[in-house]
């Protein structure tokens, strides 16, 4: 637990992790309290003319259906934090376990991982992940699967080179020497010394994947209506953007603001833990 | 007197730390340097060394500055100057030999087209003579082979030879002021003492003056006339080679004379207690940097910062000159020869034969094997012996303690310990047991402790591995392996990166020591130490031999570390042993032309 402490500390020294933890600390305590908080139902209409700008009662102003937007924006993001949340944490697991693996072994195994790895980024994901959506649905639990499992794929080669960077290091061969089993080393010297590379790396992967979310949410692809969700607000009511911008701009500020956030964080964390965003393996 | 050559005043180099306190890295340095002369730098890593040489060229490593202070070179400060000037200063007035030579080249060109480089920018040569100049400056560091030289790339040169292109590189100006940082350090034994007579040559011929910066007071002495000693940023004794060679004052001085191993010494090297301070933990010390290892400290000495004071030709910074004059606070232990070691063997290699890779596919096809790195090596070590590997790089002494140790397989021998344990496989091969009794000690202790585990769960972690033992008993058993390498208990909870070099090397020992081992295996593990806690090492190893009776394999490239240590001796030379033998006997009298070479190229 102290370690999570320091590291907070660390990320919060500078001014720009200071507004990335308070904007996504921000986001996730309005995704938790989001359902108590909305002033009407998010599917409610309300019998006034469409597109009505911000009034009192409505603060965001309605959307085509004469829905509140302030409501969609506050419910929105939910299923994509969900998501992406879970999403991240499997590929992250996955990955790095077959990363560290890949890199520990090295020959045979190393290669079958590497190739494999090659074969599922030679796969235009996003189609891909239409035709899981197309024939399982889009249940929050298959969009976890799929995108942990495509988001992985990178996560492997990262900490891969990761664990390369620490297996020729004389603890490793300390450790051999002393007998040690291969999986207590993997275990017990590497993964405590890659753990800041995932980590900034599980940082930079949310951010990208919640982007992916929204984009097939825009697509139609990633949560089904009426639920609300930003990627879907924006698709909606893009079309009367020059008419009623506000049920464009509040999702969009808000999708935004958290990526930002995110990305800032992650930033200041590699910085706070010495590592080098740039040697990192692209994808 | 003419105006001299260099002159630095009052120079303190650092930055500003936590609330705004200045961190010095140098701190408060005086020195002047006449045309022509040579000066050497000798200190301990951290010691400020290296920053005040770079600074003497007007760089500063990121993050630090010049505090206060001036610097001098030919009238002008490098710091003031234009970039333009600065530029023709660096190339034309002085030139810098770092330390990596070889990394310093491109390995992508040619040599030709680096030295072409070098003569456009630091020469007024018309493009048609830069082809003899390139020869004649080759010829002028005794490159062998000048015209074929310039073809190459600089991985087909060896590391000497790669020393010997960028030395040419920095003539190539005809530069007044030669700056070298250990531009020896890492070159084989035999290859450095080549490298420093043409240094010490082309100062005598050109009239060049010179700063060297190393460790290593006995390369210094070699090139330099002038010699400076620093110690935690402050130069605390200057003055000519033979005066503080012979009789060094400053307490610090004749500490590091003092631990410095020689061959065909009577006593052991004797170690400074405790390790110099980094920068930042020396805090607002208002007395003397030394004061916490030097046994004349006193009061004054931890209150005030000594001022330097002449003696004859030389000055020196310290409270306690007489005392420090008196000596008497230096007393080496003498060397004990070996307590009888019986005849009880304890391994036996016989025959190992090493190679590095399998054949490849198309070997095997042709019918070829790739080249053995060791090749019949046969030995054995007595119970309670302590045997040195020697050799240079590429001599295969590392990659036969790491056969042994089961990391690297081997092609042919058989190794055995106690007559019953099979050691020739890899350490999968090998029963929990056999593994229990050989235990490694790695050269650099920072890349050994895996910098996310206390002290406390490294040493742990061994004891479970092969002792049953109760929590409590475990404890105590990490308090006694910490106590004995004279660490105290309450590192336990400290990461490796909160110790120093020697302390970090201590825990590495007490790890392979946690096992009761009946053999450690050494690989140089003193060469990345500085020389005052090089010798506490050395002691503590003894000590461990007296009291446990273990047995040593102790590689290393330094002879007179090994006839410090060493009962006996092997001397590698490509894989093969040229001669081996009981170390008095090996190093009095040794038969072998390698041996005598490697001898006489000992400083
Ligand atoms: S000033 Fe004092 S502490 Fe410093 S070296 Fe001299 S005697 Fe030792």
């Amino acid at each position: 637990m102290s370690s999570a402490v320091t590291i907070l500390k660390g990320v919060t020294a500078t001014r720009s992790g200071k507004i990335g933890v308070v904007l996504v600390g921000f986001h996730l305590l309005l995704a938790l309290v989001a359902p108590w908080l909305v002033p009407y139902e998010f599917d409610a209409q309300t019998a006034v003319i469409d597109h009505a700008g911000p009034s009192l009662a409505h603060w965001a102003g309605l959307d085509t259906l004469g829905r509140d937007v302030l409501t969609r924006t506050l419910l929105g993001g939910r299923e994509a934090l969900l998501v992406t949340i879970f999403g991240t944490g499997l590929a992250v697991v996955w990955g790095s376990f077959f990363g560290v693996l890949a890199g520990y072994l090295g020959g045979r195994i190393d290669e079958l991982i590497m190739r494999s790895v090659d074969i599922f980024l030679a796969i235009p994901w996003m189609i891909f992940l239409l035709l899981v959506i197309a024939s399982f649905g889009n249940a929050p639990m298959v969009m976890i699967l799929t995108l942990g499992f495509f988001y992985g794929i990178g996560v492997v080669r990262m900490a891969r080179a990761a664990t390369l960077e620490v297996v020729v290091k004389d603890y490793v061969l300390a450790a051999k020497a002393r007998g040690e089993r291969p999986l207590s080393i993997m275990m017990t010297e590497i993964l405590p010394n890659v753990r800041d590379v995932l980590m900034v790396e599980s940082a930079m992967r949310w951010s990208w994947m919640l982007l992916a979310f929204s984009a097939l949410s825009f697509l139609g692809f990633g949560v089904t209506p009426p639920t609300p969700d930003w990627g879907l607000m924006i698709a909606n009511s893009r079309i009367y953007l020059a008419l009623a911008p506000w049920p464009v701009l509040m999702p969009m500020i808000a999708l935004s603001s958290l990526i930002i956030g995110i990305n800032l964080t992650a930033d200041a964390l590699a910085k706070s833990l010495g590592v080098d965003k740039t040697t990192r393996a692209l994808v | 007197m003419t105006a001299p050559l260099l002159s630095i005043e009052n120079l303190s180099i650092g930055f500003t730390g936590l609330n705004d306190q200045p961190v010095f890295i140098v701190r408060d340095v005086n020195l002047t340097l006449a045309a022509g002369e040579t000066l050497g730098l000798v200190g301990e890593s951290g010691c400020g060394k290296s920053s005040l040489l770079l600074a003497m060229m007007g760089y500063y490593k990121q993050g630090l500055g010049r505090l206060r202070g001036g610097i001098a070179y030919d009238g002008q400060d490098p710091g003031l100057v234009s970039p333009q000037q600065l530029q023709a200063l660096r190339g034309g007035g002085m030139a810098l030999i770092p330390q990596n030579a070889g990394q310093a080249l491109t390995p992508t060109l040619r040599i030709k087209a680096q030295m072409v480089e070098v003569l456009r920018l630091h020469s007024d040569l018309a493009p048609g003579a830069w082809q003899a100049r390139c020869l004649a400056l080759f010829e002028r560091v005794k490159l062998p082979d000048p015209e074929q030289m310039l073809n190459r790339y600089p991985h087909e040169l060896s590391g000497g030879q790669q020393q010997r292109v960028a030395i040419a590189m920095a003539l190539a100006g005809e530069p007044d002021l030669l700056l070298l940082d250990e531009p020896t350090t890492g070159l084989d034994v035999t290859t450095q003492v080549g490298v420093l007579a043409l240094l010490q040559e082309i100062c005598q011929d050109l009239n060049t003056a010179m700063v060297y910066v190393s460790h290593d007071i006995q390369v210094i002495s070699q090139v330099c006339n002038q010699i400076a000693i620093m110690y935690a940023g402050e130069i605390v004794e200057m003055g000519p080679r033979a005066d503080l060679l012979t009789q060094p004052v400053h307490p610090y001085t004749q500490g590091l004379l003092a631990s410095i191993p020689r061959l065909n010494q009577q006593t052991l090297p004797h170690p400074i207690a405790g390790e110099m301070l980094q920068p930042v933990h020396r805090g607002s010390n208002v007395g003397c940097g030394y004061a916490g290892r030097c046994p004349l400290a006193t009061d004054q000495c931890r209150a005030t910062a000594p001022l330097a004071q002449p003696i004859a030709d030389r000055w020196v910074k310290c409270h306690e000159v007489t005392a420090a004059m008196a000596g008497e606070f230096i007393r080496p232990a003498q060397k004990l020869l070996a307590a009888n070691l019986g005849d009880r063997e304890l391994l036996s290699v016989a025959d190992l034969s090493i190679r590095y890779q399998a054949p490849t596919w198309l070997q095997s096809l042709r019918g070829q094997q790739p080249p053995a790195i060791v090749r019949a090596v046969s030995f054995g070590i007595q119970k309670g012996e302590i045997v040195g590997l020697v050799g240079e790089s590429g001599s295969g002494k590392s990659t036969i303690l790491k056969t042994i140790a089961g990391l690297q397989g081997s092609l042919s021998g058989r190794i055995t310990l106690s007559g019953t344990d099979d050691l020739t496989g890899p350490v999968e091969s090998r029963p929990r047991g056999s593994l229990r009794k050989v235990q490694l000690v790695f050269q650099n202790p920072d890349a050994s402790l895996n910098p996310r585990k206390t002290i406390g769960e490294i040493l742990r972690r061994p004891l479970e591995l092969y002792f049953d033992l109760a929590t409590g008993v475990m404890d105590q058993a990490v308090d006694a392996l910490l106590q004995r390498v004279n660490l105290p208990e309450s590192y336990k909870g400290r990461f490796p990166g909160q110790l120093s070099g020697g302390e970090k090397q201590r825990v590495a020992i007490a790890r392979a020591l946690a096992a009761k081992p009946e053999l450690i295996l050494c690989d140089e593990i003193t060469s990345a130490l500085d020389v005052s806690v090089q010798a506490a090492i050395l002691k503590l190893l003894l000590d461990l031999r007296a009291d446990s009776g273990v047995s040593l394999l102790f590689v290393s490239h330094d002879l007179a570390v090994v006839e410090t240590l060493c009962d006996s001796v092997l001397v590698l030379e490509g894989g093969e042993v040229r001669e081996a033998g009981l170390c008095a006997e090996v190093f009095k009298n040794p038969q072998h032309a390698y041996t005598q070479a490697l001898l006489a190229s000992v400083l």
